[in-house]
Parts: C-alpha cells; structure tokens; sequence
C-alpha cells in the first residue's frame, strides 16, 4: 500500500490509509434496523505530499467529496486512518480535534449555500479568528481586511452581506475564510464548477497563487478533468468509492493505465475543431452502478470493453506498475 | 440549403420593480436546413431567451417581445395565433432542456409523455402511438423498452431520462431540434453518451440542430457554424473552423483563453476575463464588453459597435479586430498530440 511504503518520508502530509465510508441505509419507524449500507467510499489509500496539490477526479456519487470531509473529520469513517502530521485524525477527539482543525481548511462548490446570508462578510471571515483564539477586538477587523485584500476583494467589503455578491466574489470569500487560521491544507471541493466560464480562470489563478504566496497543500476535487490537469501535481481516479488509478499529472494524462481514466479523457472534449474531427472516443456503455451494491470483483467490469473473466470474480489488487503510477485492475 | 428559421433584429424583455431586463437586444441569426448551430455564452447572456423566444415560451408578463422578427419556413412566428403556434411547437421544432428531471412530468408514465404529440401532432390513436413510442425509445437506446415504457420518470437514471427527453423531442420529426444545454447535467461519460448519440440522429434524420452551451469544447465537434453571444448581444459569428482557428472578438478570444485544456502541452498561466458582466438593466452606452475588453479604445465606451463582415460568413461587432490586432498563434493550434494515444478500442 502506498502509505506503508511512504510512511516515513518526511515530506507526507496526510497520509490515508484504508478509509472506509458506509452509510446505514435503515428501515422501520420505531426500531430502525440497518437493511444495508451505501458504501460511499470503500477502502480508499493515498497520501498528499507537503506543498503538492492532488487532484480527484470522478463522476458524480463516486464518492470524492465524501473522501474529503470524511478527511476532516465532517463524517466519522467506518474503519481506515487519516494522518495528518503523524497524527492520525480518526482517532482524535475534542479539543485536539478542534486544534488539529486550524490546521486543515475546505472551500465548498456552491458559494450561495456556504456562507450565512445574516453575517457580513467581516463576521464570516472574522469566525475562524475567535473560535481558534488567534486574534482579539481590533486586530481581528484588521486581520480581515487584509485576507479581502489577499483574495483580491476592496477591505471595505467587511461591512457588506453575501447577497451583495457574484458568485465569483463570494467564492473569493470563502477562499479568504479558509484562509484566516493560516492552515497547511486546503481541501477545495469542486470550488469553480458552480462559477460562469469567464470566472472560473480567475479562482483558479487565485488558488494558484495562494499556494505559492502561503506554502499551501491542495487536495482539488474536481469532475472536469482538464481543470484538474490545469491543477494538480498528481491525479487520482475514482470510481463507485474506490480508487482507480492514481499517478503524476504527465503519466495519467499522457499513458494512461486504466480503462476507465483512458475512456473518462476519451470522453473530454476539445475546444479545437480540428484536433476534436481527429480524435476517437470510447463511448461506454451503461450507467454508473449504486454504491449500495457494487459489482463484484472489479467495479468497473460492467462497462469495462476489456473485461474478462477474472474481472468479475476477483477484485484487482492496488499496485505500483510503473514508479508512482498506481492502478487497479487486472488487465493494466 | 435554404435558410429554415431566421430571426432578424430580436428583442426580448423583463419588466422588474427594479426596470427593464434587455435580455435579448437586437440579435440577428439564422440557421440552414439541416444545419447544426452552436450559440455559446455565459449564464445570463440571453442564449436561452432567445430560443424560448423562437419557441414563444416566455412568460408573459414579465417577459415580452419588444420588436424583432422570427421566420421559420416562410411565417413569422411573432403573429401566428396561440393554436397555430400550438401545431409548429413540438411537430415542426422541439426542444431538450437542460435539467431532464424538472422537463419530465413525475406523475405521468414514460408512455403518456411520449404519446401525447403523437397523439396530438400526428392523429394517431393511443395503440399506435405506444407502439411508436417504443420504437423511439429503442432508437435513442433505451434498453427493454416495451416494460421501461409504463415506468415512471423517477425510475430513470439522468441519462436514460435525457434519452426519454431526445424521444420526445424526435417524435414527430422535427425540421429544428433545439437543445437547451442537454448535457450540462451529466456526468462526462454519459454527457459523452448524449453527444454521439445526436450526432448518429442528425445523420439519420437531418434535422437541423441548434445547441445551446456555455462549454467550447462541446459544440467544436459538433456543430458547423457558431454565434456567441454576450449580455444580450451577438458578438461574433462564424463557421467553428474559423471560430476556433481565428477568434476576432475579444470576448471569443477571453473565452478561449481562459479555460484549461485536456491537451494543453505545459501548465500555463490562464487569462481570465476580469470583472464581471455587466447589469443587463443599465447596460453601458457604448459596447457591452468594453469594461472588462484590454483592446478598448475611445469609441469603444461611447459607441455601440454593429455586427460588421470581417470574413467569409465572419461578423463581428467590435470595433478592432483582435485576431489581426494580435494574432495568437496558441489558439487553435492542437498544444499537443493527444488524439493518438487515446485511440484505443
């Protein structure tokens, strides 16, 4: 596993090992018996090295935001570790929870459900401040007009109200409040898919250079895979709560292992007319199945145009084909 | 081919407590006989009002078609009746939208939904129009259509209801399909699913397609010409080779530039647009764009640039043509060679 063989290296950041996110599916009014469970993510590793951005990709209900907040401790996983400096997260509680939490921020996709519409702007970026203790009276006022300043925004907005906001400006706030507590990782979950297209570059370059300016650790999940490539250092691929493939951003764009990834980039379109007449898709067949009940062996077998026996009865192991190039499946 | 639907000179308005919202103002278009047109634009930019113009499903109040013209073979929508308009909506041009589980009728079978313009359009009887609803549905590849045919929407996946959406909109074979963002809700491999299967119907039936996106890599290989559009406005129109090969708004150009792509050989700088578009309700008096336009010029901020002929089927309303200006050699050059190693199956 991935994380046994870097466990020591001292450049890891979050290190995550087996993680396990089932959530009970029950029945019944009065006694509620658990009938089955949605298998959200099922046995998840990978590690994120310091100053690096990882990029997750997959279609909807893969279970890439679950992966996230399951990370900072928003769910309690079923079963796996989260190691965050050394220090497994799962296992924390309380106040060292709460004190390991400065450390790790997220920015969420819908900038209009994630801010509170009663609070100024100077209250919601000014929170994090007073909650972790960081900074008091004045300072905090003062602390925030310089991360409005930070994230491109006038400090005069402090006064104002989420309402007052495009969405652009208001995804640049919550930039600004993940940023207060000085952490070392973001999680930034889908943060541009809810942006117009001529927004989207903008925030884009902003995370980019906030991870410059502040050293800071990215896990950028995405379902598009050419903003993902933009990005990230390297790439993993999941797929009905499982990782596919993970590999450099060059490896898994250029030589990609897994049927899956090689028919997910098929299916990217170009804004080029020439190089799209040029191209070939893989057309896959079928939908995305329930994670409630997976297929057996490997989970991609029922759309899998490579697929043969083995496929359906044994779960391909996690392996490192090539030097940081890790994939699961049978026929890679 | 001749011209099916021209719209000349649209204009199409909100009446708010706060004034009135120009979302279309004064676009001239039109599409070919089996011809498929791409409109491109951001959200808001009036793309989707003027198709809901030409289909004349805009609310009304507060919405109203404050001038303009739409013909399609020969009438002008605008002055047909509500009855007569009832028999070209649906037979003659027919519409996808985007969200398939809000378009869908939940308390209805797949089969009533179907049946009902073959029913109406058509004069068949209910047998027969089952029976065609059926044939429908296996054509855009719903699998076991005779029993998915009495279930309800909610049983579909977004794909498989996008499908039962396409259906519907073939079933009396329109001369227009127009598709309102069709794949926007998708996942990139059922979208990719969506896509091929349009483009096996057009070869089939030649209709003639306008898609409504604000994704450029969408329509480059799908459509044969383009318009984009800006706050109200149409920008730029040309063929999608020459769109692509050489954007001449500074908008087309923005837009090219500021998204990734799949292909792009090294990680580069993205140049956003900045700013954000304008309030349609107090548009600036000169051009639309200026604000946010790095070319801007004097006239720019004064004067409303019209729709000028800068090539072979190329309009432009800007006042400089940006390609000439500062021709980029990165647009519309393949950054890297990505076709070849993704020719597999």
């Amino acid at each position: 596993m991935i994380g046994e063989r870097k466990a020591n290296t001292n450049d890891i950041l979050v290190d995550v090992r087996h993680l396990k996110m089932h959530f009970p599916i029950t029945s019944g009014i009065m006694i509620q018996r658990q009938i089955g469970a949605v298998k959200a993510v099922d046995d998840v590793s990978f590690f994120i090295r310091k100053g690096e951005t990882l990029g997750l990709v997959g279609e909807s209900g893969c279970g890439k935001t679950t992966v996230g907040r399951t990370m900072l401790q928003l769910y309690k996983a079923t079963a796996g570790e989260v190691f965050f400096e050394g220090v497994d997260l799962c296992k924390t509680k309380g106040e060292t929870l709460r004190a390991m939490r400065r450390r790790m921020q997220m920015i969420f996709q819908d900038p209009y459900a994630s801010l509170n519409p009663r609070m100024t702007v100077g209250d919601i970026i000014g929170e994090p401040l007073i909650i972790h203790k960081l900074k008091r009276g004045r300072e905090v006022t003062q602390r925030v007009a310089e991360l409005l300043a930070t994230v491109g925004l006038n400090p005069y907005f402090a006064n104002r109200y989420p309402h007052e906001f495009s969405g652009g400006q208001r995804q640049r706030i919550g930039i600004a409040r993940a940023l207060a507590v000085e952490p070392a990782f973001i999680i930034c979950d889908e943060p541009i898919s809810a942006l117009d297209v001529s927004i989207r570059a903008q925030v884009m370059n902003l995370l980019e250079e906030l991870q410059g300016q502040y050293d800071l650790t990215y896990l950028f999940i995405a379902h598009d895979l050419s903003v993902v490539r933009h990005m990230s250092d390297r790439v993993a691929v999941m797929y009905v709560g499982k990782i596919m493939e993970l590999a450099t951003r060059k490896d898994l764009y250029e030589d990609p292992l897994h049927p899956y990834t090689q028919a997910l980039l098929s299916a990217v379109s170009i804004p080029d007319p020439i190089v799209e007449a040029k191209r070939q898709r893989i057309i896959l067949a079928g939908d995305v199945p329930s994670p409630v009940n997976p297929p057996s062996g490997c989970r991609f077998h029922t759309r899998c145009w490579k697929a043969i026996d083995i496929c359906s009865q044994q779960e391909p192991e996690w392996r490192e084909l090539k030097p940081d190039h890790w994939v699961s499946c049978h026929r890679a | 081919m001749g011209v099916l639907l021209q719209v000349n000179n649209l204009q199409t308005q909100f009446v708010t407590g706060d004034g009135v919202v120009k979302a279309v103002d004064g676009v001239t278009w039109h599409v070919s006989e089996g011809e498929c047109l791409g409109i491109v634009g951001e959200s808001g930019c009036g793309k989707s009002v003027s198709l809901l113009s030409v289909m004349r499903l805009i609310p009304m109040p507060p919405g109203q078609i404050a001038g303009g013209e739409i013909i399609f073979e020969g009438r002008n929508l605008l002055e047909l009746h509500e009855d007569e308009m009832r028999r070209v909506r649906g037979k003659q041009m027919a519409m996808i939208f985007q969200d398939p589980m809000t378009s869908l009728n939940p308390v209805l079978t797949i089969n009533r939904q179907i049946s009902e313009a073959l029913m109406l359009h058509m004069g068949m009887n209910s047998e027969q129009a089952r029976k065609r609803a059926i044939e429908l549905m296996k054509m855009v590849g719903i699998p076991s259509a005779e029993q998915r045919i009495d279930n309800y929407p909610h049983q579909f996946s977004g794909g498989m209801r996008q499908r039962v959406m396409i259906a519907m909109g073939l079933s009396c074979q329109p001369k227009l399909l127009i598709a309102d963002e069709p794949t926007t809700a998708l996942d990139v491999t059922i979208a990719a699913q969506i896509i091929e299967l349009v483009k096996n119907l057009r070869k089939q039936f030649g209709m003639a397609i306008i898609w409504i996106t604000h994704d450029l890599g969408i329509v480059a290989g799908l459509t044969d010409r383009m318009i984009v559009m800006y706050a109200g406005h149409l920008v730029e129109t040309a063929t999608t080779k020459d769109l692509y090969g050489r954007p001449s708004h500074p908008y087309t150009q923005g837009l090219l530039k500021s998204v990734p792509r799949l292909d792009e050989a090294r990680k580069e700088r993205l140049v956003p647009i900045d700013g954000l578009p304008p309030d349609l309700i107090a548009l600036p008096p000169g051009c639309p764009f200026e604000p946010r336009c790095t070319f801007s010029k004097d006239i720019c901020r004064h004067e409303r640039p019209k729709l000028r002929t800068i090539g072979p089927d190329h309009q432009i309303a800007c006042w400089v043509d940006v390609y000439v200006e500062q021709p980029r050699a990165e647009i519309g050059q393949p950054r890297a060679e990505i076709g070849q190693q993704e020719g597999v199956a």
